[in-house]
């Protein structure tokens, strides 16, 4: 127990949330994780006591038994959880109104790119800028295969997938000019490349988004990129 | 049924001794290599069994190289292109070549024993299975040896697994593989559905069934149901990959979802069809150490009736992160979130006969209290999981991981290993001394936990699964090199079990009848079992788990059941009416034989021409193997009518050739089950492509031209109208051959016309569109050329001697056929015709 709430953070733990969207979702597990160790205790002492105690469980009839435990208990428990999740999920999508920030987050075989329409137009390679405090649109495409964009400290994945766009929201709360607190990473399967997929995010005030995409170079692999033994023939150059 | 009063077995049969010589010379199967040719359950079931265990052993070594390979941070014990050849194995191995044959083998093996039949519906198409499942999965394993092994992952997602990204012939080792291992288990449900339903003891209801048999009817329709989108899937993708029809390929108007979902249909219901019979076994076990008969069992087959609804409901639920709108996945994730009822029900009926029962502890149980707290952990992170926004987080890391594997191994290997331990004294006839069985149990059980659970936190933290190592600073590594200390513990679990059952089968005593005082029909037979199980076949009065096998047991083995002698060297067995399960008819199996073996191995060697690309080697293949099929047919059923055969008792039913409703004819529904699930996903993917897929309409569009249709459909109806002429001629004493022509006259025409269709159509390669139709209208060509093959058989068999007005079946099953074929025929070529009717609407489409 004290390793589950001691060692909670990392750059890339989704239990550490730096944004709205991860800190739901934490909410969400922290309370499935209580309610789950509850009626797994439930079990086993149920399991114990029918073992141990034969006379006990014998003066409940089999269908009182069936009834409670199959209908009586999910019936408690799922549809508030239920509710719960759907209003959680409903949360994260983005709303019309909202004034957001777009960026384009492109994928390709095994780098990603990422252009900023509101910042000039620029583009940066495995380094993704966010503005602080910001609700930001990302479009989700792909160049070859299907890859996932995740950035478990702000928000959950969503694939990029070859022929459609898919559009996430997050935002950035915390964690402005610090290096390599926040990492994402590709989550689905992409081939050889797939572990060296992740990329460094970088949150500034708004006001200073620009300078900083320009003053990103290029072809510069982010930190964690260079400590994999990167297989054979994998470009660390963006593909272009 | 018929009834004549003076029928029963003759007296002299009633010596045990004799009896058991002489079924033991008509059911044993030879010595030596000639066990090759056996087509019998207990020898099948046996062998689907061990050779399971082998590729499990296979697929745990597999997952040690995994283990050790991310045991640290940026280890260069393996390579990322190794190390997707091994992820990608473990859990194909594991799925598809471990925890599916190991449950046909086990059902195999038990069924017929537990229901009091001598064998299962089909001998020979069994053997066939084995021998098909054992050279796909060979093919399969033995590609890692030469460096070409799967490596897209077990769900082979497009359009990484297709050319432009996997040129090699790896992705072509699975979906070829795994194709050929699924004829096996789409054969063998088949096979069970038949067995449960038709051949049973007489007086067997099927409400007195025992439980294990309705779990295993539940996931035989499951099988039938699931396993043929994913076998339309990998058709559509191996015809992709070698010739080009885009149906996966979003630059000529095909889906990379489309795979997921053909993918997901079939594997959400996947992996409750392997835990389903393995709660079956539980099931069984319970009321044996509760001592006490299971209560609710008619709670639990309900809830598994629902259990296997909802599993074809919830299958997007691998897909959340896909981009559905997420009401949609509100409806899934609500289905999914129902399946916590159904588990519950089994799991408290289990705790309310422990309740109301003097329960006893012994190694079996060990495995069920493992069984236990393993799998509601994993139920519970499952329902975490069927939750979007945590899935949203957990989806495609070490959390799924370890969720799938409390899942799978809590909800499989440990009732398995607990059904193992009850039945090993019926299995091997020795008596369990079990010494290793607590030890081993407590080295897997604290290795997987170890394993396991750590990987929930892992997952967390944010290690995404499938990556071959990591830079080490994200706080994963302690968390790791537990795991991996877990997964050695674990695997020296399994080592101390394998000792036990060496040292079981080398010292273990003579075991006594019934061991564990079970209720059940498998206890009275012979232990270890003979090739014919039952002396004589018992009749049962009450529900099927409540008997006392050691009264029964001597009864039955001084032949004073059913079929109590031997008759003509007939291997025979009773078939029950389905529901008021009185007998029926006898049902007399073919003889052992080579046959299965050669033809699943013809069938072999022409998946590796289509592996190698030598694709004319494949097409005599196909033709050499439907001639086999045809030949095989040759030798079966019986050349006189016999009318009523005594059977004991003082009952008399006709043999099966002469029955109204007999094995093969349900079988041929089942199988028909399947063939149009396979129809219905090639129309779904279709209307997927023409609904989602980008870069539509296509340039030009496919029309199968009004004439031409009209022509099929024509062809199509007389085809089907010759099939019931002949049955008709036959049926009243005539000659069927006339029609018998007239049929393939038809059926000739039907493949012209649809060979014309298909030259007219615009370059299927060019678009998904043209694609689909190509598929579609080749289907029709296909049933039409398999019907022409029914009706040279009926020829054949017809001046044979194998037909008359009273043995029909042959006849009965080309009509079913040709029925089949013309309304799945129309069915096409009507979706042909109004496909490009609907194509100008996809316009307006982003």
């Amino acid at each position: 127990m004290a390793l589950l709430l001691g060692g909670c953070g990392g750059p890339l733990s989704a239990l550490d949330p730096a944004g709205p969207g991860t800190a739901s979702i934490a909410r969400l597990w922290w309370m499935m994780f209580w309610g789950s160790a509850a009626i797994f205790l439930l079990t086993m002492v149920l399991f114990a006591i029918v073992m141990l105690r034969p006379n006990w469980g014998a003066r409940v009839s089999p269908l009182r038994w069936i009834v409670c435990g199959g209908l009586g208990l999910p019936a408690l428990v799922l549809p508030p959880l239920a509710g719960y999740s759907l209003w959680t999920g409903e949360a994260l999508l983005p709303t019309a109104d909202r004034d957001a920030v777009r960026i384009e987050a492109e994928a390709a075989m095994w780098s990603w790119t990422f252009r900023y329409p509101d910042h000039g137009g620029a583009e940066t390679v495995d380094i993704l800028h966010l503005p602080e405090g910001e609700p930001v649109e990302i479009h989700l495409t792909s160049r070859d295969v299907i890859h996932s964009f995740w950035i478990p400290r702000l928000t959950g994945k969503r694939d990029n997938i070859p022929g459609q766009v898919n559009v996430l929201w997050l935002q950035a709360d915390g964690a402005a000019g610090e290096e390599g607190a926040i990492e994402g990473t590709c989550a689905e399967y992409c081939g050889i490349g797939h572990a060296a997929m992740r990329f460094e995010v970088r949150v500034h005030p708004e006001d200073k988004m620009e300078a900083a995409i320009a003053a990103t170079p290029r072809g510069d692999p982010p930190r964690m990129r260079t400590e994999l033994p990167v297989p054979a023939g994998l470009p660390v150059e963006p593909l272009r | 049924m018929t009834r004549e009063k003076d029928a029963g077995a003759p007296p002299e049969a009633r010596d045990p001794i004799r009896l058991h010589k002489a079924l033991t010379r008509i059911w044993g199967a030879g010595p030596g290599l000639a066990r090759l040719s056996s087509t019998n359950h207990s020898v099948l079931g046996m062998r689907f069994m061990i050779t399971a265990g082998v590729f499990f052993l296979i697929g745990g070594i597999l997952a040690m190289i995994i283990r050790a390979q991310l045991s640290t941070p940026q280890s260069a014990f393996l390579g990322a292109e190794t190390y997707s050849q091994i992820f990608t194995l473990h859990g194909t191995v594991m799925m598809f070549l471990f925890a599916i044959p190991m449950l046909e083998g086990l059902a195999g093996y038990m069924l017929p024993k537990l229901m009091g039949a001598r064998d299962l519906a089909f001998p020979r198409l069994t053997a066939f299975g084995y021998w098909c499942y054992l050279f796909g999965g060979s093919i399969i394993v033995l590609s890692l040896l030469f460096g070409v092994a799967p490596d897209s992952g077990w769900f082979m997602y497009v359009p990484l697994s297709s050319k432009p990204h996997s040129p090699g012939v790896n992705s072509d080792v699975w979906l070829l593989g795994i194709t050929f291992v699924e004829i096996s288990a789409l054969t063998f449900a088949t096979t069970l559905v038949v067995s449960i339903l038709k051949i049973r003891a007489p007086g067997m209801t099927l409400g007195r069934m025992p439980i294990f048999a309705w779990y295993m009817l539940v996931t035989s329709l499951m099988i039938i149901l699931g396993f043929p989108p994913l076998i339309l899937g990998s058709i559509l993708l191996e015809a992709e990959r070698a010739f080009g029809l885009p149906f996966f390929d979003p630059t000529r108007g095909g889906s990379a979802l489309l795979w997921q979902h053909l993918f997901w249909i079939f594997g959400h219901p996947e992996v409750y069809i392997i835990f389903i019979p393995a709660a079956g076994v539980l099931s069984t076990i319970v009321p044996v150490f509760a001592r006490h008969p299971l209560v609710g069992y008619r709670a639990i087959v309900a809830a598994l009736v629902a259990f296997g609804f909802l599993s074809f409901g919830i299958w997007a639920h691998h897909m959340y992160t896909t981009g559905i709108p997420h009401m949609a996945l509100a409806f899934f994730s609500l289905a999914s979130s129902l399946v916590v009822v159904p588990t519950a029900i089994q799991i408290f009926a289990w705790l309310a006969t422990f309740a109301h029962g003097r329960p006893r502890w012994d190694v079996p149980m060990l495995y069920l209290f493992g069984f236990l707290w393993i799998f509601v952990m994993g139920g519970l992170t499952g329902v975490m999981v069927a939750m979007v926004p945590f899935d949203l987080q957990a989806h495609d890391t070490h959390f799924v991981v370890a969720h799938m594997h409390y899942v799978l191994v809590g909800g499989f290997v440990f009732p398995l290993l607990a059904g193992l331990y009850y039945w090993l004294p019926l299995a091997t006839g020795r008596a369990s001394r079990f010494t290793l069985a607590r030890p081993g149990f407590w080295l897997i059980f604290i290795g997987f936990n170890l394993t396991f659970f750590m990987m929930h936190l892992t997952g967390l933290l944010g290690m995404p699964r499938r990556v071959f190592t990591y830079p080490g600073h994200e706080g994963w590594m302690w968390l790791n090199v537990l795991s991996s200390i877990g997964g050695m513990v674990l695997t020296m679990g399994f080592a101390v079990i394998l000792a036990d059952l060496a040292l079981h089968a080398r010292f273990g005593r003579r075991a006594r009848r019934d061991p564990w005082e079970g209720g059940t029909l498998d206890w009275a037979i012979p232990r270890p079992p003979t090739f014919y199980a039952f002396a004589s076949l018992p009749r049962i009065e009450t529900r099927a788990d409540r008997i006392d096998p050691r009264e029964l047991g001597r009864e039955l083995a001084a032949g004073e059941g059913y079929l109590g002698d031997t008759r003509n060297g007939w291997q025979e067995t009773l078939g029950i009416h389905v529901t008021t399960g009185e007998a029926d008819q006898v049902i007399i199996f073919p003889r052992q034989s080579y046959e299965p073996l050669v033809t699943a191995a013809t069938v072999g060697l022409t998946v590796l021409a289509m592996l190698f690309k030598l694709y004319p080697v494949a097409v005599a293949g196909f033709f050499v193997v439907s001639a086999m099929f045809v030949f095989r047919a040759q030798s079966a059923g019986l050349r006189e009518d016999h009318g009523p055969l005594p059977i004991g008792r003082g009952e008399a039913v006709p043999p099966h050739t002469e029955a109204e409703s007999s094995p093969p004819l349900l079988a041929l529904v089942v199988a028909l089950v399947a063939d149009g699930t396979i129809l219905a996903s090639l129309i779904y993917a279709g209307f997927y492509n023409w609904l989602v897929a980008a870069n539509w309409p296509p340039p030009e569009l496919a029309r199968g031209g009004l004439i031409p249709v009209a022509l099929a459909v024509a062809a199509l109806v007389a085809a089907s109208g010759c099939a019931r002429g002949a049955l008709a001629a036959l049926g009243r004493g005539g000659n069927p051959v006339p029609w018998i022509g007239a049929g393939i006259f038809a059926g000739l025409a039907v493949t012209g016309i649809v060979g014309a269709i298909l030259a007219g159509l615009p370059d299927p390669r060019s678009h998904a569109h043209p694609a689909t139709v190509f598929m579609l209208v080749g289907y029709i060509g296909l049933h039409a050329y398999v019907g022409l093959l029914f009706l040279v058989s009926n020829a054949l068999r017809y001046r044979a001697g194998y037909l008359s007005a009273r043995r029909r079946l042959d006849l009965r099953l080309t009509r079913v056929w040709q029925d089949y074929t013309a309304v799945s025929g129309i069915v096409i070529l009507l979706v042909v015709l109004a496909l490009p009717a609907l194509a100008p609407l996809a316009e307006g489409r982003p």
